[in-house]
């Protein structure tokens, strides 16, 4: 029998506060649609649940120097900023590509990353574009960068008395154009098979900067290294892209497997396609 | 089972439901409330069958715990026809172009259309497919559905 407490503090230092006398039995929930899925699938609950959905102020999309998203912000939300739309269009892409409108109106960025699918839709933008993540816990703030956040499948180094405040991206990615692509069967409430989000800047014709993310390549959200290195200082051309993307498919940059969803062999094809177009769909935004 | 009480407004009334914290929005508007025009399809956000509006925007109500439901306002496709009778546009034009069949999937659809033409009177077919992509339909192939919104949009104007 499924049996609760369903707690809802409207501030972050009660939230804090209940996550220190509940400790393990606790759970943080903010949208649901993870959260409510997993017990119901599980048929087990955590004995409190810690609803932190009346924390209206960590709902913003800001920019002043960086750009500032608060970690309850809704995919819905980002969906239909301007300025994520025209600056971020990677994360814009990502966002809107996740599950349906139903599921994006209470589904949070926060809760994307924190439940650490290989296959999340944010995840691959937010690496980038170099987000930064910002947690609260008993002993303060601290923030690590996108790329240390995942430590493996649906796990972060997020504490289990720390709440993910705010997701902070540099403006320094006001120079960058950016682009995703989920690779599905279906146009909606479909995880992806594979996911690829490229961000560069050009110099004339030259890539004099880019960061290649792939998800649902290896047990976390990943950059791949290996490629960016190749593609910097080259110019924008089929050849250098092209083998970028093959790079990008090797075994130096990621750890493909077969699943339900589809085999190794096919998702590295996807790869290799799939990087140089969205490179370039990357330089024609920035160039708009 | 640990109980909450929950004061909300539920198609224009004020309402209150004391049901245990672990049952959803769509539980209790079904068991509690006993509307039963939201439906459980999948019960885990897939179908959109139990599709209703909270705060003018289309929500899974099989994933919204109902505490979470305080202080807010709902709406189901119960509260869509005039006290007469009378059918809102949407129904009508589902009714006009065989936009229904089995009529299991009809109100989550009509409640996800009713909350894109509440915030865009004017939508495009492909902002009517983005809107209704969560909402499954086994019977129609969606092509009366999308007609369905269209006919209602227009006669809106």
């Amino acid at each position: 029998m499924i049996d609760y407490d369903y707690l809802r503090p409207d501030n972050l230092e009660e939230v804090l506060g209940l996550l220190k006398e509940h400790g393990p039995k606790a759970t943080l929930i903010a949208g649901g649609t993870d959260v409510m899925v997993k017990i119901r699938n599980t048929k087990k609950a955590p004995e409190v649940l810690v609803s932190i959905r009346g924390l209206k102020d960590l709902r913003y999309i800001e920019k002043k120097k960086d750009y500032h998203i608060g970690a309850l912000t809704t995919h819905r939300m980002l969906e239909q900023s301007e300025l994520i739309r025209t600056e971020l269009s990677a994360l814009h892409d990502g966002a809107s590509r996740v599950g349906s409108v139903q599921v994006r109106n209470v589904a949070t960025v926060g809760g994307n990353i924190c439940n650490a699918a290989p296959s999340a839709d944010t995840a691959g933008p937010l690496l980038v574009l170099d987000a930064i993540v910002f947690m609260e816990g008993p002993e303060g703030k601290r923030s690590v960068p996108i790329t240390e956040f995942f430590t493996s499948t649906y796990k972060t180094v997020l504490k289990k008395d720390e709440v993910l405040t705010e997701i902070k991206i540099p403006g320094e990615m006001e120079h960058f154009g950016s682009a995703y692509w989920k690779h599905s069967r279906r146009k909606a409430m479909n995880l992806p098979i594979l996911g690829i989000a490229v961000s560069l800047k050009l110099e004339g014709e030259i890539i004099s900067d880019v960061r290649i993310a792939l998800t649902v390549a290896a047990p976390t959200p990943v950059r791949a290294y290996k490629a960016e290195d190749f593609l910097k200082g080259k110019p924008l051309s089929d050849e250098a892209l092209n083998e970028a993307g093959k790079i990008a498919a090797s075994t130096e940059c990621c750890s493909l497997r077969d699943s339900l969803r589809g085999e190794a062999w096919y998702r590295a094809e996807i790869i290799e396609v799939y990087v140089p177009r969205m490179a370039k769909l990357a330089a024609e935004r920035r160039s708009k | 089972m640990k109980k909450v009480s929950v004061s909300f407004t539920l198609n224009g009334d004020s309402v209150k439901a004391e049901v245990p914290a672990t049952w959803t929005l769509l539980k209790t508007l079904r068991e509690y409330f006993e509307l039963t025009g939201a439906k459980e399809g999948c019960g885990v956000g897939e179908c959109g069958a139990c599709t209703v509006i909270m705060d003018g925007e289309a929500i899974n109500s099989c994933l919204c715990p109902i505490p979470e439901v305080e202080g807010r306002s709902v709406t189901t496709i119960e509260g869509l026809a005039d006290e007469d009778g009378s059918l809102h546009p949407l129904q009508d034009a589902f009714l006009k172009n065989n936009g229904v069949q089995c009529g299991f999937c009809t109100s989550g659809m009509i409640m996800s259309s009713k909350a894109l033409l509440d915030q865009n009177p004017d939508p495009t077919e492909d902002d009517i497919r983005t809107t209704i992509a969560g909402n499954f339909c086994r019977c129609t192939g969606y092509v009366q559905i999308v007609e369905s919104v269209e006919m209602a949009a227009k006669e809106g104007k």
